[in-house]
């Protein structure tokens, strides 16, 4: 058994302590937002934040996060930088398939949250983690880009 | 899946390419007529199926490719709303059913199929037309409406006005009227309006998956859930070609959650209540395998070396792709030739997706929920293999999390039928982990490239002998339609006749048969092709003192498409002004999927290494549907042609895969990135192929600024760890 709080909401679920965060997300409570892509850590498809801090779903056993709360995609809508960052990502037209897109908007927020004004280096190196095969990158730059004008504007 | 029976409520103007009198070619229409008339026959509302309009205005349309990231479950309804003078805002899009035979791509001989860049080239008319024909068929019920003649009435953002009587209804107004049949009225090519009088295509129409995709609800096949469904893990054969012949399942069968463990033909597959229970069980799986497969001498690093040696092999004649005029006697009688030889390695497509599939079999009846390209290869994959019969068959495509030509073939498909089978009434979901996915690569084919130019006494390039040695895919995949169309492998040859006017041309392939499946991927064949082409092309240049840009417009000179490109990247580029210090230009050019592309990278040398600054991009494809979705489609393109050139190689030892995870094949991340500029110029001709050309002159572009800053060729793929 494990109990977690996943975007404000408790949830015991019945699995092993050792189940990765990502699978009791997908299978156990249907949160299908964060995805598989690696697991091991090297794509960014699974990235959540556990205590506000950017984390690869696919390598958290469920017990690491017994007393973290976790956020994932499903729950950035109701964040304020979450929303800029979204509505960033549909301006600049940025997915393509929007597989990794999730796990890269998760990288994002969490960036822009520490760094509200990051400059292009900063960008790169917080969305290094993050792999997009459709090759969206330019465009997501330019997204974090708008959103940290976004707050900036918001923040006056 | 069929379509949802037509209320008299709403207004389904169906398909019916032959009810509408026009002939587009290929087999694929007698079929639509067919259905159509059967649709009539039937009491069914009669022929477009594509759109249906509901009283409150709001439009359906369905559009018929898999979504991969490629735009075109927007671009395809935008095609259909132009010349049915749509209102954007009232247009609501689904995915339409599998059924090819109201839905399939003229291109593909009517099946239903998404890849090699023929979604907007196979349905562009077919949509334009239906379109028009939706609306006329509008035109007509106000017409009787209001006791005026049709031709007086104009139609306008779902609107239908009469002038004369200041009267309009809107097009649901319009559905809502019709009680019986409507006739669908008959529409040709020559009724299409001209580009000038375009309202949505050119424009950037918002793309309708892009909100689902940025907030984490866009449903991809993995996420396809079923009450009481069960995911499988599948452990494969080492090697292709062998099989298990032992199986000790005992401990993986202990683990709570386990429900059964499946023998397959080429694995075994463990089913559990959930993906972490069956593939942490799998894992426990002792299984003793055949050890008599072809493919346990695959190598590829040596397998490389003797495909160069066949290719050089310049007497040794070939399956003939392409010819012009005498290649032979032109180069005889050459009074100067350039030689080189090109090879690449086999990259995998690494959709971040991995594959998977869902299945339930039901008595003699099997569903899939899958994302694949190709919904026909599906359901011809579980008539052969499951012996469904296709009637029996019904597949549902989801999102996909990329595709890159993977999800053309069905073997992931073939995983959840035959377990599906095993455990009837069970839903199935079948899932690879990304070490499953490299395991069963079905890469880019290894090549090696050789090619003669000669040239004659004023310079002029008079012979072009292009020979390329490789494993085959349709050879493999489609081996009838191979053989009849005389042992031409499209895919593996794509993009290799090229567009150069050259009077004397053969370009030929060796097929090689080492036992290893290879198969499509994003550009697959002129991935290769155009960087042999287009970089001996600038050695050409470079050894007769001549500007690379002059001499392809030179040899382009009767083909004023591809001269605009190129005049226009030169100018976006600053061609031949200097650059600054450590930096060269290179340039290269691609007509495949009928679209002119041309190029420039801006390029230093670090460590060894290319570092490319900027790269620009101008590209014809005609009638550019979404000019946004274009540069996207050319960024992505090109990122991935950048990322294969670099660091992806997939290597083989003893016909096993050595790469298991992004940590030993690296993919290009966001910090490798160099600004792209794309520069969209629409021009009157059918559209070409987009969601590939920003790949193939990406390479040769940035091997010929390297040979500027190095004074070395590079003539492989991915490029060597140091130059």
């Amino acid at each position: 058994m494990a109990t977690i709080t996943i975007n404000g909401n408790v949830k015991t679920i019945d699995v092993a302590q050792d189940t990765p965060l990502l699978w009791v997300l997908r299978d156990e409570l249907g949160m299908t937002g964060t995805k598989y892509g690696c697991g091991m850590a090297l794509c960014g498809a699974c990235t959540v934040h556990i205590d506000g801090q950017p984390a690869r779903a696919c390598v958290t056993p469920v017990s690491a996060v017994a007393d973290k709360p976790v956020t994932t995609i499903e729950g950035l809508a109701s964040d304020p930088v979450g929303q800029v960052v979204q509505r960033a990502w549909v301006d600049n037209n940025v997915a393509q398939c929007g597989y990794c897109q999730a796990g890269q908007i998760m990288t994002a927020a969490s960036l822009l949250k520490t760094t509200p004004q990051p400059t292009e280096d900063q960008i790169d190196d917080a969305m290094n983690g993050n792999i997009c095969r459709c090759g969206t990158y330019p465009r997501i730059r330019n997204a974090v880009k708008q959103a940290a004008q976004t707050l900036a504007g918001e923040a006056k | 899946m069929t379509i949802q029976s037509i209320s008299r409520r709403s207004f389904l103007v169906g398909s019916g390419s032959a009810a509408v009198g026009i002939m587009l070619g290929g087999g694929s229409l007698g079929a639509l007529a067919q259905a159509a008339q059967d649709a009539s026959k039937s009491g069914g509302f009669s022929p477009v199926v594509w759109v249906s309009i509901a009283p409150d205005n709001s439009t359906l349309i369905y559009s018929p490719a898999s979504e991969m990231g490629q735009g075109t479950m927007t671009s395809i309804p935008a095609i259909l709303a132009e010349d049915m003078e749509l209102d954007w805002s009232t247009v609501r899009v689904e995915k339409s059913p599998s059924v090819a035979k109201l839905f399939g791509n003229p291109k593909f001989g009517g099946a239903m199929l998404t890849g090699s860049s023929r979604t907007v080239v196979g349905y562009y008319d077919v949509m334009r037309l239906a379109g028009l024909q939706a609306k006329l068929a509008l035109v007509n019920v106000a017409a009787q409406a209001w006791g005026v003649p049709a031709d007086q009435i104009v139609a306008e953002k779902s609107v239908l006005k009469h002038a004369a009587s200041n009267r309009q209804m809107t097009y649901g107004e319009a559905a809502a009227q019709v009680k019986g049949d409507v006739e669908a009225p008959k529409v040709d090519k020559a009724m299409l309006k001209p580009m000038s009088q375009f309202k949505i295509i050119g424009t950037d129409v918002p793309r309708v998956d892009l909100p689902a995709k940025s907030n984490g609800t866009a449903q991809y096949g993995i996420d396809f859930r079923l009450p009481d469904m069960v995911w499988a893990s599948v452990l494969y054969t080492p090697v292709q070609g062998e099989k298990p012949e032992t199986v000790d399942d005992k401990a993986a069968l202990a683990v709570k959650g386990v429900k059964q463990v499946v023998k397959l033909p080429y694995g075994v597959a463990v089913v559990a209540d959930s993906f972490a229970t069956a593939r942490k069980a799998r894992d426990l799986l002792k299984v003793t395998w055949s050890n008599t497969s072809p493919a346990r001498k695959y190598d590829s690093a040596t397998a490389l070396k003797e495909f160069v040696a066949r290719a050089e092999k310049v007497g040794e004649a070939g399956d003939v792709w392409h010819k012009e005029g005498d290649a032979a006697a032109m180069l005889k009688g050459a009074v100067r030739t350039f030689t080189a030889t090109y090879t690449t390695d086999h990259v995998a497509q690494c959709t971040m997706e991995p594959m998977n599939c869902t299945a339930r079999v039901d008595g003699e009846k099997i569903e899939f929920w899958v994302p694949a390209q190709a919904a026909s290869i599906v359901t011809g994959t579980a008539a052969a293999v499951g012996k469904f019969k296709p009637e029996n068959i019904t597949v549902n495509v989801t999102l996909l999390g990329g595709g890159y030509g993977r999800r053309v073939e069905a073997d992931y498909a073939v995983d959840a039928l035959l377990v599906a089978k095993a455990m009837p009434g069970v839903p199935v979901h079948v899932i690879w982990t990304r070490e499953d996915d490299f395991q069963r690569s079905r890469g880019r084919p290894l090549t090696a490239q050789h090619l003669v130019a000669g040239l004659d006494a004023q310079g002029k390039i008079v012979g072009w002998h292009h020979r390329v040695v490789s494993e085959g895919i349709y050879a493999r995949f489609n081996p009838k339609g191979y053989q009849s169309a005389g042992n031409k492998d499209a895919p593996v040859m794509e993009a290799a006749d090229t567009i150069y006017e050259i009077p004397g041309q053969l370009v030929e392939h060796s097929l090689e048969k080492r036992g290893i499946d290879v198969s499509f991927w994003r550009a697959v064949g002129a991935g290769y092709t155009k960087f042999a082409i287009e970089s001996l092309i600038d050695e050409i240049a470079e050894g007769t003192k001549r500007d690379p840009l002059e001499l392809r417009l030179e040899l382009l000179q009767n083909k004023p498409r591809a001269q605009a490109v190129l005049k226009e990247v030169a100018a976006m580029a600053g061609w031949g002004k200097p650059r600054a210090e450590g930096r060269a230009l290179g340039l290269a050019f691609s007509d495949a999927w009928t679209t002119n592309v041309a190029m420039i990278a801006e390029v230093s040398m670090k460590d060894g290494r290319p570092h490319i600054h900027q790269l620009w991009a101008a590209v014809d494809c005609g009638h550019a549907i979404s000019p946004r979705n274009i540069r996207s489609q050319v960024e992505g393109a090109a990122v991935f042609g950048i990322s294969a050139m670099m660091d992806e190689r997939l290597v083989y030892k003893g016909g096993q895969v050595q790469e298991t995870n992004f940590d030993k094949y690296p993919l290009l991340r966001a910090n490798q990135v160099p600004p792209i500029e794309v520069k969209v110029m629409p021009t009157d001709n059918p559209p070409g192929g987009m969601g590939e050309v920003g790949l193939p002159p990406v390479a040769p572009a940035v091997a010929a600024a390297v040979f500027k800053l190095t004074g070395k060729r590079v003539r492989e793929l991915p490029f060597p760890k140091t130059i």
